[in-house]
């Protein structure tokens, strides 16, 4: 296990109370009511340091996605700053973003529609560094479009292929690829292996770590699938309704979740020893996730927590702890500890 | 069984020896629609029906507006020199309907031209930008829809006189309306696609998203409306014409030629059924290239 030394490691992205909210339009309202506000990210604060992986797990919509694509650009930032390498590039024009673009890329959920139909595997590829690197010569990129489908483990004469011709994990590779073309030192990985089967998962996944060893990549892992996040990340973020309530090193978090919702999910994973899943005790969180439009007031998980108490309602809670391994709950030190498997 | 270090060697020497070239989107297009056996006919009659068209008067010892006043209602016949026939002035069939071809294919090639470039690029750029101007360009887009193109057509023939270019004008003022419209529903469908989104990570500018990403996305439905819009143009140029806005005599078009001939069926047959032959067969063939368009520039359908 690698461990990551973080006063040695230089910041790479500092994301300081981002604030993402969409304005809703409300169905049947009268044309000057003010629209609803929803509020996807709610003052998200994380850092990456060079070379680790991050995961963020949380179930369907959290505000993982809508994180991610905020700090790439593809959501308008609310408030808050985004820093890269102590650049902000929430206050950048297109102009000056087109030379960050370079260092992050993304890779996403569907692996098949993010791949252009109309265009041939080696085109898609080399697009990144046609479009940014427009000075490198035209050899040159078809060559370096041969050698990083080698690395991706896809054969080079594939180049003339349309993306419907292969399978999920294949345009998955494809799609990651795309990424590497260009050098990056950070890639936003969104949900990069839920649309996949198992096996597959466990390939495009078990590249995504080779990858990163060997071009010394910073990853941002989004997932919904603790195992997944477990065996990838180096540090965890766990999001409820767009804020981080958890956030800690991966042997610590997973040893020791101290939030009532983390808590929960995982005691939600299910272990493959059925005699030890029989034992299990899962604990059900009741209701559903509230409407991010009209949060509950206080701490946003007491809707649905078993130790909610009357201070809850009345505080917002704050990350809080050692540096490797913080958790955001009023109640921390009176709940019992979780026993985990 | 090979063992897998073999089946590895195998394949490593194998993909070695398969050529690597990157092939664009339109080679692998134009060797798809070459490989369409209806397209490839229907591409070869056009280009002799538009041959007849240019070439056609010269062959001829008669000219477009010559009165043969010896042969009012003749009909085809070699001997005379009227292949096609004359119509009821005694006016060569043969050099007319060349000569009524010239009008017809311009103005339905142009109509479907026009439609393609303004059409598509309008459309694509209103979805794609979307927001406020989007909104200006399709309120633009239906004042021109609500403008009566009757008067707009008499408009200009009042001020500017009888002019064949005047058609050309209307007829590509109208063409292209349908077209943005429906490039624009379809835009917006492809933009909320993931592949745009990736194409905006890696910095794609927006002339390039919209040519690179959008329009060939749209190409299928644009081939397929482009190639039912070239009979409509000329439809449309017939009726002008009727309505004595269109072409004048002694010029004429396939439209007027069959508007003619239709009035002289009974004693006449020729005069109808050589224009309309000519004018079902560029139809057909159009729609057939259209079809052949559309799956040669969808790389899934093979």
């Amino acid at each position: 296990m690698r461990n990551i030394q973080h006063t040695d490691n230089e910041v790479l992205l500092d994301v300081q109370a981002l604030k993402v909210h969409f304005s809703i339009k409300q169905e049947n309202a009268w044309p000057w009511t003010k629209p609803a506000n929803l509020k996807a990210v709610n003052g998200v604060d994380l850092k990456l340091y060079a070379g680790e992986t991050l995961g963020i797990v949380g179930e369907s919509g959290c505000g993982k996605s809508t994180l991610a694509r905020a700090i790439i650009g593809l959501t308008k930032v609310t408030d808050g700053n985004v820093l890269w390498l102590g650049q902000d590039l929430t206050a950048l024009d297109e102009k000056s973003l087109r030379a960050t673009r370079k260092d992050i890329q993304m890779i996403f959920q569907d692996p098949l529609a993010s791949l252009n139909p109309r265009m041939t595997i080696g085109d898609i590829i080399a697009e990144p560094l046609r479009t940014l690197r427009p000075d490198v010569p035209r050899e040159q990129v078809s060559e370096r479009v041969q050698a990083m489908m080698k690395k991706v483990g896809l054969l080079p004469n594939l180049v003339n292929r349309y993306p419907h011709e292969f399978s999920g994990g294949q345009c998955q590779r494809i799609g990651i690829a795309r990424a590497l073309i260009l050098d990056p030192k950070l890639i936003i990985c969104d949900e990069p292996v839920s649309a996949l089967d198992v096996s597959i998962q466990a390939q495009v996944v078990n590249l995504l770590k080779q990858l990163q060893r060997e071009m010394n990549l910073s990853l941002i892992f989004i997932a919904h699938d603790l195992s997944v996040v477990k065996h990838i990340s180096d540090r965890v973020i766990v999001m409820y309704l767009g804020n981080a309530v958890e956030a800690g090193t991966k042997d610590k978090l997973f040893a020791d979740p101290r939030h009532p919702y983390t808590q929960a999910l995982m005691s939600a994973v299910p272990i493959p020893d059925p005699k030890k899943e029989k034992d299990k005790q899962i604990q059900l969180l009741e209701g559903d996730l509230p409407s991010p439009i009209n949060p509950p007031s206080g701490c946003v998980f007491r809707t649905r927590c078993p130790h909610a108490a009357e201070v809850c309602a009345e505080q917002v809670p704050v990350l809080k702890g050692e540096a490797e391994h913080q958790s955001a709950c009023l109640r921390n030190g009176e709940l019992p500890v979780a026993a985990v498997p | 069984m090979l063992s897998t270090t073999a089946n590895r060697e195998a394949v490593e020497n194998l993909s070695t020896q398969l050529e690597v070239k990157g092939r664009s989107l339109w080679d692998d297009a134009r060797r798809r629609f070459f490989n369409n056996r209806a397209a490839l006919t229907s591409l070869i009659i056009l280009a002799l029906v538009t041959l007849f068209v240019f070439i056609g008067p010269a062959l001829s010892q008669f000219a477009f507006d010559e009165v043969d006043w010896g042969a009012m209602h003749a009909a085809p016949s070699l001997a005379s020199g009227h292949y096609f026939g004359t119509d009821s002035l005694g006016r060569d069939l043969f050099v007319r309907t060349a000569m009524g071809g010239r009008i017809s294919l311009m103005v339905g090639v142009m109509g479907a031209l026009v439609a393609v470039l303004i059409g598509t690029l309008y459309g694509a750029t209103a979805g794609f930008v979307g927001g406020r101007t989007d909104r200006v360009m399709m309120r633009t887009l239906e004042i021109l829809y609500s403008f009566p193109f009757m008067f707009f057509v008499i408009l200009l023939v009042t001020f500017f006189g009888r002019n064949i270019l005047l058609i050309f004008i209307a007829i590509g003022a109208v063409s292209w309306l349908d077209m943005a419209r429906i490039v624009r529903g379809q835009t917006l469908s492809i933009k909320s696609k993931e592949f745009v989104e990736a194409a905006t990570v890696y910095g794609v500018s927006k002339w390039a998203m919209i040519t690179r990403h959008i329009v060939p996305n749209v190409l299928g439905i644009v081939a397929v409306y482009a190639t039912l819009l070239v009979p409509q143009m000329i439809l449309f140029e017939s009726f002008l014409s009727f309505l004595g806005l269109g072409v004048q005599e002694p010029m004429t078009s396939w439209g007027s030629l069959m508007n003619e001939g239709a009035q002289t069926m009974e004693i006449a047959l020729w005069q109808l059924i050589v224009p309309a032959l000519f004018m079902v067969t560029t139809l057909f063939c159009f729609n057939f290239i259209g079809d052949g368009l559309r799956d040669a520039l969808d790389p899934k359908d093979r």
